[in-house]
Parts: structure tokens; C-alpha cells; sequence
């Protein structure tokens, strides 16, 4: 062990005395390199035993021996020497008899350590990789990297400050010192050890910045008590529990601990920790992939469908929905769990979406499928085009969140044009329309329209009309044309909404308007890129 | 024809002889969209308006003074609301009292609310233009917009008329004149 030297030999012992698995010794004897930690716990101990050893060996004392009953030491034909009574600093440390059928001789069970509760012993073996392994590969997901996370029980910083008490008064007497952010992070030398495996057997590398995350959450139940006497210590770092969780985070616990002062600690905590009677247990591994986007726009060519679905009181007043239309095959080819549909501004259930149409992304909520080639983005195209004649998309692409962003300043900054079919009560001819198509930049004042009141704040926008263009049809009817400034309340404009908007088509013809079809003819937004 | 279509959405509620004062009827125009409150309920706008019947529509009328300030202390034109919910709000019972009109001919009116609510806006058009709550009573020339409380969606409609009970009180004062 080339990283452990002499000095090491009084922290290695008192910790070996404690109950500490090898790998916690490491941690606790700052030890760096990361091949160390993925040795054989086997091994590890062995090699440990010795450095002592090789100290006591000119003393008069007893090596002792925690994970190997006399059974395994003839097998493995150990030199250990001493008598086969293993007692030391009169803590008991032999190991029980094996009295499971089922273990092999060689591995009679290994003690939990008292700080780690288990992490870096059992949760590094091979055994564990594989089952992790066989969960993520049956969730059935696509992915080139991972990510793993890692979630440990609170009660794992409490021992560990205990440990780090214990060592930095033992290395008081040495004259040294050792601060707690000197000490390897358990998480840290956990993933030392694991992310080689779980990369060999997953076939991909692990990467900080992945999209796909494994997940393990560890629980220690029967040292969960083990936090609350900081509760006492501290009240002030624990809130009250929010929706029936647990009032002791990793975040409180923490915080905790890193303002109690070392006296009151050793009140209430042992040091050093205590062994417990059971390993960690390692709840539900989940996977989860990071959202994808897809992009596009979308034409809408009913006048009887809503954006999003419409329900009142649980029962759905119009049929389907723009958001489900365009989303449900995506979900079902992507393998998603939700979509989150959004675009640059959206249509009343009555107006239809011609020209290129409205920009628009969805957000698949953890995808099990992420691959796609330009082809395949085409053919799905076309499903979703088959599928339905209300609506039609184009321009289909995958794009990143950040390109979101682009869609959003199209809603509120760039232009749309419109076509309406305005009725007029009183007649009219052809010279008393035409003056429209003069103005220009004609600026309105829009109070928050009736029929959105109940919902919106009362406001005044000022918005802008850019330009009109007008088409006779007959004495009680005209087509009009209109380029206007993104939100612009088109049907206020034109009725009047009771004289709130000011002004309208009825103030400027001198006459009561009336909106009969509304249709956007563009959404001058130019996202996504064409394809 | 539509009379237009600011107000294809709504529906028409009647309060006739309101304070016993014969003929000063108003009708309530409330829009079809509704909030649903998260407690239950629901909130529909509804707009406070001049019923045909009513004097000032009569020909021959001419409005003097159009006066928000109903009394020393509140004046409808300092209303002030916030947010989605409209906080801030006057609130309004059926008989507060949102304006009070003058004809030339001596005669003083008192618009009424009709109905309880938060009081989101007075017409302030009228106060420059006063013609125009005889040209477009049902339109441009409302009085106020009031939304009620989520919780009092149920009653809101209780003291009011539907328009064919309105109809049967007009051609039951047509039949006694």
C-alpha cells in the first residue's frame, strides 16, 4: 500500500479496533488513489492487518482479525499469527460462525462497518453491480452515458463526524491535525469504485454531464433515530416538515452538525459510532432520461378545436385538443412518460393557423427512446400528418432546450398577420373601406377584453396595427388583412369589445362591426429552421 | 343581424322597478367564460347595463351630469384593482349604488349594481360622451363590469330575472296602462 505509510499506523489501528470497513480507513487516512479503493475488500483487510502488524510485531500484542474466522484463514493459508481468542481493546470483535446454508465457506458475512453502514462493502461488490445493471438494461432505455446518483440516509454524516472526532483527537496526540474536508467524501470513493463496473457491464462510460441518470437511494432504518438529538441541538436548521417527509434532510442534517459544537456532539453521539446489527438496504433503482425537445410548426385548419383540452367539471367539452394531436405519437414513439407542449402564442378555439404556421415544441418528460435520424424524425412527420386533417406539422426536428428560448421572443416580439371576414350593420361601398389600406402604424389602446377578465388583470396595452389591406365583398361584408404587433386582440379590434378597445373597425367606419372568421395567415417568427 | 359581436357570449339577466321605482329596470349581461375557483364556485364577468325600459332611454331624455361619486367617501372612478383575483376592489350588494345620472328635465336616476361583486370598472366613455348610454345601451354604453365571489356563483343569478320573466313584466305593465 503505497499510500498509506507509518504515520498512518496509529489511525489504521484505532480505526480497525472500531469496527471501520478498510475502505472508510482509506478515506480517514486521506488516501487519493483511486485503484487503491477498488482492491478486493478481501485484500484490503488483509493488507491493513499487516501494516499494524508489522508495528505490533515488536510489541507483545495479539494481530487481530475481523472478517476471518479460523475456517478461512487455513484456507486462504494466512500467516496470521496469535492466538485464535480475538479480543482487543475489549471489543469482541469475532466474527459469528456461518449460519447461512447458503454462503460459501470462503464468504462467511462480513461485519456492516460502523461508519459507512455497508456502502463500501457489500454496494461494491460485483454481485450488486450486476443486479444494478440488470434493472437498468430491463427499463429498456437509450442511452450513450450515465450519470449516477447516489442517495445516502442522513445518519451516515453523523457517524462520519463521530469518526472524524475520534481520528483528529487521536492525531491531536501525534501533534498533527486533520480537517474534515481533508477526509475522502464516502460518495467520492464510492463512485471510485463503482463507476468502473457499472461502465463495464452497461457498456458506456460514466459522464457527470449525462442525460441519462441511475439513481440509488440507500436507507438505514434501523439507525434512523440516530439524527434527532441535532433536532435538540439545533432547532433552528430543522424546518418543519413539508408534506409528511421526514424533517431530517442530508441538508439539514449537515448543517447541523457543522454548527454543533464538539462537546454538546459527544453528549449525545457515541464515539466512536456504534456497529450496527445490519447493512444498509439499497430501495428502488430508478432510471431517468433527461427531457428531449422536438420542434416544429403546426397548421390548424379546424374552427372547432381548443389548444389544450378542454374540460369542465371532469367532463371534457370539445373533442381532442392541438397539444394532443401533435403530441400523443411523439410520446408513444419516444417512449415518454409526459409531454409538456408549448408555442409562440397560441389561437382561440375558432381561428384557423394557415400559412407556414405556428411555431411550437414539446417537451418529452423521460424519453426511454432518444435516437432518432433525420428520416425518422420525417416518417413521424408524416404519421402525425396522416392521423389527423385539423391539424398538419412541418419543419419536425429535434432541438435543445436553450432553443426554446428563440420560440419565446417570437410571442412576445416579432409580427402576425391575420385575415378577417368582418360584417357591418349599417352598408357599406367600396370608397368607404378603402381609406384603410392607408393607415399605418396604427395605435391601439386594448383594456384586458370581457371575455378574458375573469381570469386576466385589468390592463390597458397599447399595441399596434403595422397595416391593413381591405377586400369588398358585399354591402355588409369585407375581408380584411392585418399585420400587427405580437398580442394583439384581432376580435376586440374589430367589435369593439363595448368601446374597450379604442379604436376599432366600428369607431373608424362609423358604423357596429362584427368579427365572423378569423384565420392567422403568419406567425412571423423564423424557428425552427426550415427543413 | 347580430347586434354585434362584443356581445354574442353573454346572457341577459333583468332587475325590474328596481327600489320600487317604476320602470327603472337594468339588465345584467354575464359572459359565458367562467374561473373555477380552486375552493369551488366559479366567476363570470358581468356587465351592469341600462334595460330598454328605463327613462333615460325614453325619447326626449337628455343626460345633464353623469356623477361616479356616490357619496363623500367613495367615488367609483378611485377604484383600483390587482392581480388576477382583483384584489382591492369596491365590493358591491345588489343596491349599491354605482352612479347617479341627471336629466334636464329636473329628474335625478340611481344606477344600482344589481348584484353582488368586486367592482372592476366604471364606463368613464359615458362621463365624456353621455349620448352614448342612449345610442349603445347594451354596448358602449355600459355602466360597470362587476365579478362576482367565487363562493356566491350560486346565488348571483337568484334576485334577477331571465329574459322571458322580464318579458312577462313588461307585457304585464303594458296590460295595466
Amino acid at each position: 500500500m503505497s499510500s498509506l505509510t507509518e504515520k498512518d499506523r496509529p489511525i489504521v489501528q484505532l480505526l480497525l479496533n472500531t469496527g471501520t470497513c478498510p475502505r472508510c480507513i482509506l478515506r480517514f487516512c486521506c488516501v487519493g488513489s483511486q485503484t487503491l479503493y477498488r482492491h478486493p475488500h478481501k485484500e484490503l483487510v488483509k493488507d491493513l492487518k499487516e501494516l499494524v502488524r508489522n508495528k505490533q510485531e515488536k510489541e507483545d500484542t495479539v494481530c487481530f482479525d475481523i472478517v476471518d474466522p479460523p475456517c478461512k484463514r487455513s484456507r486462504l493459508g494466512c500467516t496470521e499469527e496469535g492466538p485464535d481468542d480475538l479480543k482487543h481493546n475489549g471489543v469482541l470483535q469475532q466474527s459469528p460462525l456461518v449460519n447461512d446454508e447458503d454462503t460459501a465457506v470462503e464468504n462467511c458475512p462480513v461485519k456492516p462497518c460502523s461508519i459507512c453502514l455497508g456502502i463500501l462493502q457489500e454496494f461494491c461488490e460485483a454481485d450488486f453491480v450486476k443486479k444494478v445493471c440488470q434493472k437498468v438494461l430491463s427499463a429498456d432505455y437509450q442511452f450513450t452515458s450515465f450519470v449516477l446518483s447516489v442517495s445516502l440516509p442522513p445518519q451516515l454524516s453523523v457517524r462520519e463526524h463521530a469518526a472524524w472526532l475520534l481520528v483528529k483527537q487521536e492525531m491531536g496526540k501525534l501533534g498533527l491535525s486533520l480537517a474534515k474536508d481533508d477526509i475522502v467524501q464516502l460518495k467520492e470513493a464510492y463512485k471510485w469504485i463503482i463507476h468502473p463496473q457499472l461502465s463495464e457491464e452497461l457498456g458506456v462510460p460514466a459522464d457527470g454531464k449525462s442525460l441519462f441518470e441511475v439513481s440509488m437511494v440507500f436507507a438505514h432504518p434501523e439507525t434512523d433515530k440516530e439524527c434527532h438529538f441535532l433536532a435538540t441541538a439545533c432547532p433552528d436548521c430543522f424546518k418543519p416538515a413539508k408534506n409528511k417527509q421526514s424533517v431530517f434532510t442530508r441538508m439539514a442534517v449537515i448543517k447541523a452538525l457543522e454548527k454543533i459544537k464538539e462537546e454538546d456532539f459527544l453528549l449525545h453521539f457515541p464515539c466512536p459510532p456504534s456497529p450496527p446489527e445490519n447493512l444498509c438496504v439499497a430501495l428502488e433503482i430508478q432510471c431517468n432520461n433527461g427531457a428531449v425537445f422536438v420542434a416544429g410548426r403546426y397548421n390548424k385548419y379546424s374552427r372547432n378545436l381548443p389548444q389544450t383540452p378542454w374540460i369542465i367539471d371532469g367532463e371534457r367539452k370539445l373533442e381532442s385538443s392541438v397539444e394532443e394531436l401533435i403530441s400523443e405519437h411523439l410520446v408513444a414513439e419516444f417512449k415518454a412518460d409526459s409531454f409538456n407542449f408549448s408555442s409562440s402564442g397560441r389561437e382561440d378555439v375558432d381561428v384557423r393557423t394557415l400559412g407556414s404556421g405556428r411555431p411550437f415544441a414539446v417537451e418529452l418528460v423521460n424519453p426511454h427512446r432518444i435516437h432518432f435520424t433525420a428520416e425518422e424524425m420525417k416518417g413521424l412527420q408524416q404519421t402525425i400528418n396522416n392521423s389527423s386533417d385539423k391539424i398538419q406539422v412541418r419543419d419536425l426536428q429535434l432541438v435543445t432546450r436553450e432553443a426554446i428560448g428563440r420560440m419565446k421572443e417570437g410571442e412576445e416580439e416579432k409580427t402576425k398577420t391575420y385575415s378577417a371576414l368582418i360584417w357591418t350593420d349599417k352598408a357599406i361601398q367600396r370608397e368607404d373601406i378603402a381609406f384603410l389600406d392607408d393607415i399605418q402604424e396604427l395605435k391601439l389602446d386594448q383594456k384586458t377584453p370581457l371575455r378574458v377578465l375573469h381570469r386576466r388583470p385589468l390592463a390597458v396595452r397599447c399595441r399596434i396595427i403595422h397595416t391593413m389591406k381591405s377586400e369588398y365583398i358585399d354591402e355588409h361584408h369585407f375581408r380584411l388583412h392585418l399585420k400587427t404587433q405580437a398580442g394583439t386582440y384581432i376580435k376586440e379590434f374589430v367589435h369593439g369589445d363595448f368601446g374597450r378597445t379604442k379604436p376599432n373597425i366600428g369607431s373608424l367606419l362609423n358604423r357596429t362591426a362584427d368579427i365572423l372568421e378569423l384565420d392567422v395567415e403568419s406567425v412571423d417568427v423564423d424557428w425552427p429552421p426550415a427543413l | 343581424a347580430a347586434a354585434g359581436g362584443a356581445e354574442r357570449y353573454f346572457r341577459r339577466w333583468y332587475k325590474a322597478d328596481v327600489k320600487g321605482r317604476p320602470c327603472e329596470d337594468f339588465c345584467v349581461l354575464q359572459h359565458s367564460n367562467r374561473r373555477v375557483g380552486l375552493r369551488g364556485g366559479s366567476a363570470q364577468i358581468c356587465v351592469i347595463t341600462l334595460a330598454e325600459a328605463h327613462p333615460l332611454l325614453q325619447s326626449g331624455k337628455t343626460i345633464t351630469s353623469v356623477n361616479y361619486q356616490i357619496s363623500a367617501n367613495c367615488s367609483r372612478l378611485q377604484n383600483k384593482v390587482s392581480g388576477k383575483s382583483k384584489r382591492g376592489a369596491q365590493f358591491l350588494t345588489e343596491l349599491a349604488p354605482l352612479c347617479r345620472i341627471s336629466s334636464s328635465d329636473g329628474e335625478e336616476y340611481t344606477i344600482y349594481s344589481c348584484i353582488r361583486g368586486r367592482l372592476i370598472e366604471v364606463n368613464e366613455n359615458i362621463l365624456s360622451n353621455p349620448a352614448i348610454l342612449q345610442e349603445k345601451p347594451s354596448t358602449e354604453g355600459y355602466i360597470a363590469v362587476v365579478l362576482p365571489k367565487f363562493e356566491e356563483s350560486k346565488s348571483i343569478t337568484q334576485g334577477l330575472l331571465t329574459q322571458e320573466e322580464y318579458e312577462e313584466v313588461l307585457s304585464k305593465r303594458l296590460n295595466s296602462s
